[in-house]
Protein backbone atom coordinates (compact mmCIF):
# COMPACT_ATOMS: atom_id res chain seq x y z
CA UNK A 1 0.00 0.00 0.00
CA UNK A 2 1.69 3.57 -0.91
CA UNK A 3 1.66 6.15 1.76
CA UNK A 4 -1.38 8.25 2.57
CA UNK A 5 -1.29 11.50 4.72
CA UNK A 6 -3.75 14.08 6.32
CA UNK A 7 -3.43 16.39 9.40
CA UNK A 8 -6.01 18.81 11.33
CA UNK A 9 -5.33 20.98 14.15
CA UNK A 10 -6.43 19.68 17.57
CA UNK A 11 -6.05 21.44 20.70
CA UNK A 12 -2.98 23.77 19.78
CA UNK A 13 -1.53 20.41 18.07
CA UNK A 14 -1.32 20.10 14.27
CA UNK A 15 -2.23 15.70 14.21
CA UNK A 16 -0.55 14.11 11.52
CA UNK A 17 -2.40 11.02 10.39
CA UNK A 18 -0.10 8.66 8.37
CA UNK A 19 -1.53 5.57 6.64
CA UNK A 20 0.21 2.77 4.45
CA UNK A 21 4.15 2.55 3.99
CA UNK A 22 7.15 4.99 4.80
CA UNK A 23 10.12 3.74 3.46
CA UNK A 24 12.35 5.12 0.89
CA UNK A 25 10.40 5.74 -1.59
CA UNK A 26 7.51 7.21 0.30
CA UNK A 27 9.55 8.68 3.25
CA UNK A 28 10.21 11.98 1.04
CA UNK A 29 6.66 12.81 1.17
CA UNK A 30 6.39 12.72 4.71
CA UNK A 31 9.43 14.51 5.22
CA UNK A 32 7.93 16.85 2.61
CA UNK A 33 4.85 17.55 5.04
CA UNK A 34 6.82 17.64 8.38
CA UNK A 35 8.77 20.79 6.92
CA UNK A 36 5.76 22.06 5.61
CA UNK A 37 3.76 22.71 8.72
CA UNK A 38 7.02 23.62 10.88
CA UNK A 39 7.46 26.43 8.24
CA UNK A 40 4.10 27.57 8.51
CA UNK A 41 4.61 27.59 12.83
CA UNK A 42 3.15 24.32 14.18
CA UNK A 43 5.58 23.31 16.36
CA UNK A 44 3.56 21.04 18.13
CA UNK A 45 3.06 18.08 16.05
CA UNK A 46 1.77 14.55 16.69
CA UNK A 47 2.10 11.96 14.45
CA UNK A 48 -0.84 9.63 14.50
CA UNK A 49 0.89 5.89 13.54
CA UNK A 50 -1.68 4.07 13.84
CA UNK A 51 -2.56 2.64 10.66
CA UNK A 52 1.24 2.40 9.58
CA UNK A 53 1.94 -0.91 8.36
CA UNK A 54 5.91 -0.70 7.34
CA UNK A 55 8.08 1.35 8.79
CA UNK A 56 11.97 1.48 8.37
CA UNK A 57 14.93 3.39 9.42
CA UNK A 58 14.65 5.91 6.31
CA UNK A 59 10.59 6.85 8.17
CA UNK A 60 12.95 6.50 10.93
CA UNK A 61 15.35 9.47 9.43
CA UNK A 62 12.43 11.87 8.79
CA UNK A 63 10.82 11.82 11.93
CA UNK A 64 14.12 12.01 13.82
CA UNK A 65 14.78 15.48 11.38
CA UNK A 66 11.06 16.34 11.93
CA UNK A 67 12.10 16.28 15.62
CA UNK A 68 15.04 18.24 15.30
CA UNK A 69 13.11 20.76 13.51
CA UNK A 70 10.46 21.56 15.81
CA UNK A 71 12.85 21.68 18.38
CA UNK A 72 14.97 24.26 17.13
CA UNK A 73 11.69 25.85 17.68
CA UNK A 74 10.66 24.96 21.49
CA UNK A 75 8.13 22.68 19.86
CA UNK A 76 7.47 19.02 20.33
CA UNK A 77 6.82 16.00 17.81
CA UNK A 78 5.46 12.77 19.45
CA UNK A 79 3.87 9.55 18.25
CA UNK A 80 0.55 7.47 18.57
CA UNK A 81 1.48 4.03 17.72
CA UNK A 82 0.29 0.63 19.48
CA UNK A 83 1.33 -1.55 16.75
CA UNK A 84 4.09 -3.97 18.23
CA UNK A 85 5.65 -4.40 14.58
CA UNK A 86 6.10 -0.73 14.49
CA UNK A 87 7.40 -0.15 17.86
CA UNK A 88 9.58 -3.19 17.34
CA UNK A 89 12.06 -0.98 14.96
CA UNK A 90 12.16 2.20 17.81
CA UNK A 91 12.97 -0.50 20.30
CA UNK A 92 15.88 -1.75 17.90
CA UNK A 93 17.16 2.09 17.41
CA UNK A 94 16.79 2.82 20.56
CA UNK A 95 14.37 5.99 19.44
CA UNK A 96 11.69 4.68 22.17
CA UNK A 97 13.80 7.37 24.60
CA UNK A 98 14.36 9.85 21.99
CA UNK A 99 10.36 10.32 21.04
CA UNK A 100 7.48 10.39 23.17
CA UNK A 101 5.39 7.24 22.31
CA UNK A 102 1.22 6.94 23.32
CA UNK A 103 -1.51 5.06 23.00
CA UNK A 104 -3.93 7.74 21.67
CA UNK A 105 -4.01 11.55 20.57
CA UNK A 106 -5.57 12.61 23.47
CA UNK A 107 -3.09 11.08 25.75
CA UNK A 108 -0.28 12.88 23.49
CA UNK A 109 -1.74 16.16 23.90
CA UNK A 110 -2.46 16.07 27.18
CA UNK A 111 1.02 14.67 27.96
CA UNK A 112 2.98 17.75 26.66
CA UNK A 113 0.59 20.02 28.08
CA UNK A 114 1.14 18.87 31.75
CA UNK A 115 4.98 19.53 31.23
CA UNK B 1 17.24 -26.29 -2.14
CA UNK B 2 15.02 -23.74 -3.71
CA UNK B 3 16.38 -20.31 -4.99
CA UNK B 4 14.78 -17.21 -6.39
CA UNK B 5 16.79 -14.29 -7.48
CA UNK B 6 16.03 -10.75 -8.41
CA UNK B 7 17.45 -8.09 -10.19
CA UNK B 8 16.65 -4.57 -9.68
CA UNK B 9 17.44 -1.24 -10.58
CA UNK B 10 18.81 0.86 -7.98
CA UNK B 11 15.23 3.11 -7.52
CA UNK B 12 13.25 3.35 -4.28
CA UNK B 13 9.67 2.22 -5.65
CA UNK B 14 11.70 -1.30 -6.37
CA UNK B 15 12.72 -1.69 -2.66
CA UNK B 16 8.96 -2.62 -2.09
CA UNK B 17 9.03 -4.83 -5.29
CA UNK B 18 11.92 -6.99 -3.44
CA UNK B 19 9.90 -6.50 0.37
CA UNK B 20 7.14 -8.17 -1.18
CA UNK B 21 8.92 -11.01 -2.94
CA UNK B 22 11.23 -11.92 -0.15
CA UNK B 23 8.29 -12.32 2.15
CA UNK B 24 6.16 -14.29 -0.05
CA UNK B 25 9.18 -16.77 -0.58
CA UNK B 26 10.04 -16.58 2.78
CA UNK B 27 6.04 -17.54 3.75
CA UNK B 28 6.12 -20.36 1.15
CA UNK B 29 9.46 -21.75 2.50
CA UNK B 30 7.64 -22.07 5.86
CA UNK B 31 9.47 -19.44 7.75
CA UNK B 32 7.11 -18.74 11.06
CA UNK B 33 3.97 -16.20 10.84
CA UNK B 34 6.34 -14.28 13.98
CA UNK B 35 9.27 -13.75 11.73
CA UNK B 36 7.83 -12.90 8.49
CA UNK B 37 7.92 -9.04 9.50
CA UNK B 38 11.29 -9.11 10.43
CA UNK B 39 12.26 -10.73 7.25
CA UNK B 40 10.21 -7.99 5.57
CA UNK B 41 11.88 -5.39 7.63
CA UNK B 42 15.33 -6.53 7.12
CA UNK B 43 15.22 -7.15 3.25
CA UNK B 44 13.50 -3.53 2.79
CA UNK B 45 16.47 -2.32 4.96
CA UNK B 46 19.09 -4.11 2.86
CA UNK B 47 17.81 -2.83 -0.54
CA UNK B 48 17.35 0.52 0.89
CA UNK B 49 20.73 0.87 1.82
CA UNK B 50 21.92 -0.92 -1.65
CA UNK B 51 20.06 1.65 -3.45
CA UNK B 52 21.27 4.68 -2.00
CA UNK B 53 24.54 3.49 -1.92
CA UNK B 54 24.29 3.16 -6.04
CA UNK B 55 22.15 6.74 -6.49
CA UNK B 56 25.87 7.78 -5.44
CA UNK B 57 28.17 5.72 -7.01
CA UNK B 58 26.74 4.45 -9.92
CA UNK B 59 23.03 4.40 -10.30
CA UNK B 60 22.97 2.77 -13.50
CA UNK B 61 23.93 -0.97 -12.31
CA UNK B 62 21.49 -3.13 -10.87
CA UNK B 63 21.28 -4.75 -7.19
CA UNK B 64 20.87 -8.65 -7.02
CA UNK B 65 18.75 -10.81 -4.39
CA UNK B 66 18.83 -14.12 -3.74
CA UNK B 67 16.31 -16.03 -2.23
CA UNK B 68 17.58 -19.37 -1.00
CA UNK B 69 14.88 -21.84 0.91
CA UNK B 70 17.32 -24.06 2.34
CA UNK B 71 14.64 -26.64 2.73
CA UNK B 72 14.88 -29.82 1.06
CA UNK B 73 18.03 -29.29 -0.60
CA UNK B 74 18.71 -33.34 -0.31
CA UNK B 75 17.51 -34.64 -3.66
CA UNK B 76 15.96 -38.02 -4.02
CA UNK B 77 18.57 -40.20 -4.21
CA UNK B 78 16.46 -43.69 -5.35
CA UNK B 79 17.71 -46.68 -3.73
CA UNK B 80 21.61 -44.67 -2.65
CA UNK B 81 22.18 -43.95 1.03
CA UNK B 82 22.59 -40.74 1.88
CA UNK B 83 25.63 -39.13 2.26
CA UNK B 84 26.79 -37.59 5.03
CA UNK B 85 25.62 -33.80 5.44
CA UNK B 86 28.10 -31.64 6.75
CA UNK B 87 26.84 -28.90 9.16
CA UNK B 88 27.65 -26.09 6.55
CA UNK B 89 27.48 -27.53 3.54
CA UNK B 90 30.08 -26.69 0.74
CA UNK B 91 28.34 -23.80 -1.49
CA UNK B 92 27.92 -22.01 2.35
CA UNK B 93 24.65 -21.99 2.01
CA UNK B 94 23.05 -23.28 5.23
CA UNK B 95 20.55 -25.88 5.37
CA UNK B 96 17.02 -25.55 7.26
CA UNK B 97 17.19 -22.07 6.93
CA UNK B 98 15.78 -19.10 4.89
CA UNK B 99 18.34 -17.08 3.49
CA UNK B 100 18.75 -13.76 1.72
CA UNK B 101 21.41 -12.57 0.10
CA UNK B 102 21.71 -8.65 -0.97
CA UNK B 103 24.60 -7.92 -3.06
CA UNK B 104 25.38 -4.29 -4.62
CA UNK B 105 28.70 -3.01 -6.80
CA UNK B 106 29.00 0.67 -4.52
CA UNK B 107 32.14 0.83 -2.95
CA UNK B 108 32.57 -0.61 0.27
CA UNK B 109 34.48 1.85 1.99
CA UNK B 110 32.16 5.06 1.66
CA UNK B 111 28.69 3.22 1.12
CA UNK B 112 28.54 0.98 3.80
CA UNK B 113 30.95 1.70 6.11
CA UNK B 114 33.46 -0.17 8.12
CA UNK B 115 31.92 -3.97 8.68
CA UNK B 116 29.64 -4.83 10.80
CA UNK B 117 30.04 -8.11 13.19
CA UNK B 118 26.58 -10.05 13.52
CA UNK B 119 26.94 -9.67 17.32
CA UNK B 120 27.05 -5.87 17.68
CA UNK B 121 24.72 -4.66 19.67
CA UNK B 122 22.50 -2.16 17.32
CA UNK B 123 20.97 0.29 19.09
CA UNK B 124 24.40 1.15 20.89
CA UNK B 125 25.45 2.06 17.87
CA UNK B 126 23.22 4.93 17.34
CA UNK B 127 23.18 8.03 18.27
CA UNK B 128 19.84 10.33 16.94
CA UNK B 129 19.99 13.31 18.55
CA UNK B 130 24.02 13.80 17.42
CA UNK B 131 23.34 13.17 13.98
CA UNK B 132 20.12 14.82 12.91
CA UNK B 133 20.30 16.35 8.87
CA UNK B 134 17.08 17.48 7.39
CA UNK B 135 17.66 15.18 4.93
CA UNK B 136 15.52 12.10 3.66
CA UNK B 137 18.14 10.06 5.60
CA UNK B 138 18.28 11.53 8.49
CA UNK B 139 19.84 8.74 10.01
CA UNK B 140 23.43 7.35 9.25
CA UNK B 141 22.89 4.04 6.76
CA UNK B 142 25.07 2.47 9.34
CA UNK B 143 21.66 2.39 11.29
CA UNK B 144 19.53 0.10 8.46
CA UNK B 145 22.95 -2.31 8.75
CA UNK B 146 22.13 -2.51 12.80
CA UNK B 147 18.24 -2.76 12.36
CA UNK B 148 19.39 -6.09 9.93
CA UNK B 149 21.74 -7.41 12.63
CA UNK B 150 18.84 -6.45 15.68
CA UNK B 151 15.93 -8.68 13.05
CA UNK B 152 17.79 -11.54 11.31
CA UNK B 153 18.71 -14.52 13.05
CA UNK B 154 21.97 -15.05 11.47
CA UNK B 155 24.22 -12.06 9.11
CA UNK B 156 26.58 -11.73 7.65
CA UNK B 157 28.26 -8.04 6.28
CA UNK B 158 31.10 -8.29 3.77
CA UNK B 159 32.33 -5.22 2.62
CA UNK B 160 34.83 -5.27 -0.43
CA UNK B 161 36.53 -2.59 -3.23
CA UNK B 162 33.38 -4.06 -5.50
CA UNK B 163 30.66 -4.20 -3.20
CA UNK B 164 29.45 -5.09 -0.42
CA UNK B 165 27.16 -8.40 0.44
CA UNK B 166 24.38 -8.60 2.93
CA UNK B 167 24.25 -12.25 4.01
CA UNK B 168 21.13 -13.10 6.54
CA UNK B 169 19.01 -16.16 7.47
CA UNK B 170 16.13 -17.27 9.57
CA UNK B 171 15.33 -20.88 10.63
CA UNK B 172 12.73 -22.53 8.78
CA UNK B 173 9.91 -24.43 10.62
CA UNK B 174 8.17 -23.15 13.59
CA UNK B 175 11.33 -22.16 15.94
CA UNK B 176 10.67 -18.20 14.87
CA UNK B 177 12.93 -16.32 17.14
CA UNK B 178 13.54 -16.86 20.44
CA UNK B 179 13.64 -13.96 22.11
CA UNK B 180 10.69 -11.93 20.41
CA UNK B 181 7.41 -12.52 21.49
CA UNK B 182 5.20 -12.78 18.14
CA UNK B 183 4.63 -10.08 16.87
CA UNK B 184 0.73 -8.57 16.27
CA UNK B 185 -0.71 -9.42 12.60
CA UNK B 186 -3.12 -6.22 12.43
Amino acid sequence: MDLKLDHYTEDDTEIVVVEGEIDVYTAPRLRELLIDLVNKGNVHLVVNMEKVEFLDSTGLGVLVGGLKRVRAHDGTLDLVCTQERILKIFRITGLTKVFGIYESVQEAIDKRKSK
Amino acid sequence: MAIVQLTISALPAHVRTARLMATAVARRAGIAESALDEVRLAVGEACSRAVEAHRVHCPDQPIQLELIDGAGNRPLTGTQPDPPVPATPPNGHQAQRFEVTVSDRAPAEEAGGPPVNSHAPGSEDTHPEDSLPGDVNGLSPDVGLAVIVGLADDVSIEPHDGGTVVRMSWPLGNTGTAVDPPLSTS
